[in-house]
């Protein structure tokens, strides 16, 4: 006997939910009791009152799956609105990388030269090393991440996706 | 993230008092003051450190009730049989650390089969949190997902609100466990108490009316159908009596035929004329193959759970599907529908009726469709051979039946093949009557549930019907029945084996029987007279009748050891991972082995 698996899709979805303890290991659990993935998830609380959180959770699964998934994080009390940014229409998505660059010479100026293509910023810098702020979509940074890898990649720290729908009105 | 607010003993969060001044009141007297202000009478519990604060404070109260039990597992599934019978929220009350972990199988139940339960436990103080302290445990962390919700209270100024808003979520939407997590210093350390204004939750606001277009369009595919079907489930139940009666209405004003879930037996009532049996696994010919060949199904307060279902693939292939359901994550779960109605479904069939109404519906003419159904009910699926020396116990279940006719006779079971013989051979005609565990599959549920329900209707037949395995589970309970004078029955279906699995391993494992037999049982008789209870024991067909009798005409708690056929097994029965049109229907049926496919299922 084998195990079969379905087609998956990429989605992100934005969640507002009540600032409260337990918030997120409520939505993190669900994920993994029900056997959902999470790519990445990103959480900070967006109002004065500090009352309300949005979180952004990229996930892949089968269009049923993402379905399901959906309603089940509605399903949670303190969850106030859950809404497909992949669904609803043209959106916006940034993530942001730290990426740690070590070498000289011909690597140190290429590093440089790709930075500035790519429009990193340089926020930290050694004779052997840099650290490169870079945003953009995640495939951006892949490929960011990707060149340097060849260059001397020492490590990266990356914040997950936020996303917001484009034009005037609110998710 | 986190819940900044912290407990400063005798000024606790100042900055939130209300205006009005209220006399300051013990964290432990603000919940018993909660629980008599939202109608609470039984509370069923067990004391242990981290709620000794509650306890004396539940010390001789004048309007909570509080029931001992003898294990904290039985007190959730006590209070699920209360909540069951009753319409009313159970409420537990677990000190913390082994209380709150033994608790956690009967709210998982709870969780399963949407019954509204509150269960308060006790919490090491809130400076002690996080340092492995004497019987701490994560208790929020560990009930996050087998309750609808749960709280850890920090302070007494939020307990009221926080008990308040427990209860509402508790009972609203699809009902279900909440677990309120209460330290020690907040039960001792002191608040004003003013009753809460009604719940707005901000972001819990569960949809009672459905839409009224898709009301529409459910009325039209009802009113196009040439072979439709009723698939009702535990939510009608849930909805309140109401909505039996509604949809006794409604299958009236349509003719349709009408199958339950097993959560859902007595919202249709058995003796009615277009009762076709429980549907799935155990369910009857009739029903599954009037669900397989229909050409509508409308799914009322069901789930399609993979033991109604059968194989998906070729689950009802030709129908048109209307799935009711308060939850929308119950929708498209397991199987597609054309149109999913979110909302209460006593709401939603009231709704229906009144459009079909408007609409001047006339009931159809299905008699063609009832004549294939008459042809499916003509099998006999529930006959079962006698005539050998041993009792049969779907016959015993059938002269219990007959015994209690007339009587207001509530059913409790623990799991196994002994649940599926009650489903099939006992007949409910109200809701409220049946109290099983259907999601979880709890052994050990019977028994305290009956007890439960017991508390909650004192003066009807409250009947365990158990396994000799099950009945173990939970038979630490017979001390709470006779502490408070419950004449609750137990009668046990004894066949010496945990009958269900050595069912399967017959039909999946040339009958290797692993660890399926019940060695050293006790001598139940002498068990029960032990806690003070009576005792009878039926070992022939001669004594069937008359021991039956016996336990009715017996005051008090009353344990009836049944001796049954030891191999006889449940029919009809879809096997794991066949299709509805794939029934076994009796043991020449049965080849002894599966494929690696169907072994995987459960």
């Amino acid at each position: 006997m084998h195990i079969t698996e379905e087609q998956s899709e990429r989605h992100v979805l934005s969640l507002t939910v009540a600032n409260e303890a337990g918030i997120l290991a409520r939505i993190a659990g669900m994920f993994t009791a029900r056997g959902y993935n999470i790519e990445s998830l990103t959480v900070a609380d967006i109002t004065q009152d500090h009352s309300i959180s949005r979180i952004t959770i990229v996930t892949n699964g089968p269009p049923r799956v993402i379905d399901q998934i959906i309603a089940q994080l509605d399903r949670l009390v303190p969850v106030h609105r859950v809404v497909d940014l992949t669904e609803a229409g043209p959106y916006v998505e940034r993530e942001l990388a730290l990426v740690k660059v070590a070498g000289t010479g011909d690597h140190r100026i290429e590093a440089l030269r790709l930075a500035e293509v790519f429009r990193a910023k340089v926020v930290d810098t050694t004779i052997e090393s840099f650290i490169f702020e870079i945003t953009g979509t995640t495939e951006k940074i892949d490929t960011f991440v990707g060149l340097m890898r060849q260059i001397g990649l020492v490590e990266i720290g990356r914040t997950g996706v936020v996303g917001l729908i484009r034009g005037k009105d609110p998710i | 993230m986190a819940d900044s607010q912290a407990v400063t003993q005798g000024n606790a969060g100042a900055g939130n008092r209300p205006k009005t001044t209220h006399k300051e009141r013990s964290g432990a007297d603000i919940l018993c003051e909660c629980l008599v202000d939202l109608g609470v009478e039984v509370v069923f519990g067990y004391p242990g450190g981290a709620v000794l604060p509650i306890y004396d404070a539940l010390y001789a109260h004048p309007r909570i009730k509080h029931i001992l039990v003898r294990h904290e597992q039985a007190a959730t599934h006590a209070a699920e049989g209360y909540a069951r019978s009753t319409g009313k929220p159970g409420v537990v009350l677990v000190t913390s650390g082994p209380g709150a972990t033994n608790a956690i199988t009967g709210i998982t139940d709870a969780l399963m089969d949407s019954i509204p339960m509150v269960v308060i436990t006790g919490q090491v103080a809130t400076h002690l949190i996080g340092t492995d302290a004497f019987q701490e445990a994560d208790t929020v962390g560990l009930t996050r997902h087998c309750t609808k919700h749960n709280y850890l209270v920090k302070s007494p100024t939020k307990l009221a609100h926080v008990i308040h808003e427990a209860f509402h979520i508790a009972t609203s939407g699809r009902p279900g466990p909440v677990v309120i997590d209460i330290p020690k210093d907040v039960q001792v350390a002191t608040a004003p108490y003013a009753r809460p204004e009604p719940i707005d939750h901000p972001s819990y606001r569960p949809q009672v009316k459905a839409d009224p277009r898709l009301i529409e369009s459910a009325v039209e595919m009802l009113m196009a159908a040439e072979r439709p079907i009723l698939y009702t489930g535990g939510g009608i139940i849930n909805s309140g009596p109401e909505a039996s009666t509604l949809l006794r209405e409604l299958a009236e004003m349509t003719g349709a035929p009408v199958t339950s879930t097993l959560m859902g037996l007595g919202s249709y009532p058995a003796s009615g004329g277009q009762w076709l049996g429980m549907l799935g696994m155990h369910g009857t010919y009739e029903a599954n193959f009037a669900m397989n060949k229909a050409d509508l199904i409308l799914c009322l307060g069901a789930r399609f759970d993979d033991r109604v279902t059968g194989r998906l693939d070729a689950f009802s292939p030709n129908s048109k599907k209307i799935h009711v359901d308060i939850d929308r994550s119950s929708v498209n779960k397991n199987v597609l529908v054309d149109l999913p109605v979110i909302g209460d479904v006593g709401s939603v069939m009231a709704d229906m009726i009144a459009m079909l109404k408007k609409r001047g519906y006339a009931k159809p003419d299905f008699s063609e469709w009832w004549a294939r159904i008459d042809g499916w009910r003509a099998r006999r699926s529930l006959d079962y051979v006698e005539g050998g020396e041993e009792i049969m116990p779907q016959r015993a279940i059938a002269d219990l039946f007959t015994a209690t006719r007339g009587k207001n006779v509530i059913i409790t079971t623990e799991v196994g093949q002994h649940q599926m013989w009650a489903a099939q051979h006992f007949h409910f005609d109200d809701p409220n009557k049946w109290l099983t565990s259907g999601g979880l599959g709890t052994m050990g549920y019977g028994l305290p549930a009956a007890i439960g329900a017991q508390l909650g209707n004192p003066d009807a037949l409250v009947i365990d019907i158990a396994g000799d395995a099950s009945i173990q589970m939970n038979i630490q309970e017979l001390g709470t029945a006779t502490q408070y004078r419950l004449p609750v029955k137990i009668f046990i279906l004894n066949n010496e084996y945990m009958g269900m699995v050595r069912q399967w391993q017959e039909l999946t494992y040339e009958s290797r029987y692993s660890e399926s037999y019940s060695d050293s049982l006790p001598d139940f008789v002498k068990l029960a007279e032990a806690y003070g209870w009576t005792a009878i024991r039926i070992e022939s067909h001669a004594d069937l009748a008359s021991g039956i009798q016996r336990m009715i005409d017996t005051p008090g708690p009353v344990l009836v050891d049944c001796r049954v056929a030891k191999l006889s097994n449940c029919f009809p029965m879809i096997p794991s991972g066949a299709a509805h049109t794939d029934m076994l229907l009796d043991p020449s049926m049965v080849s002894g082995t599966m494929d690696d496919e169907a072994k995987a299922l459960v």
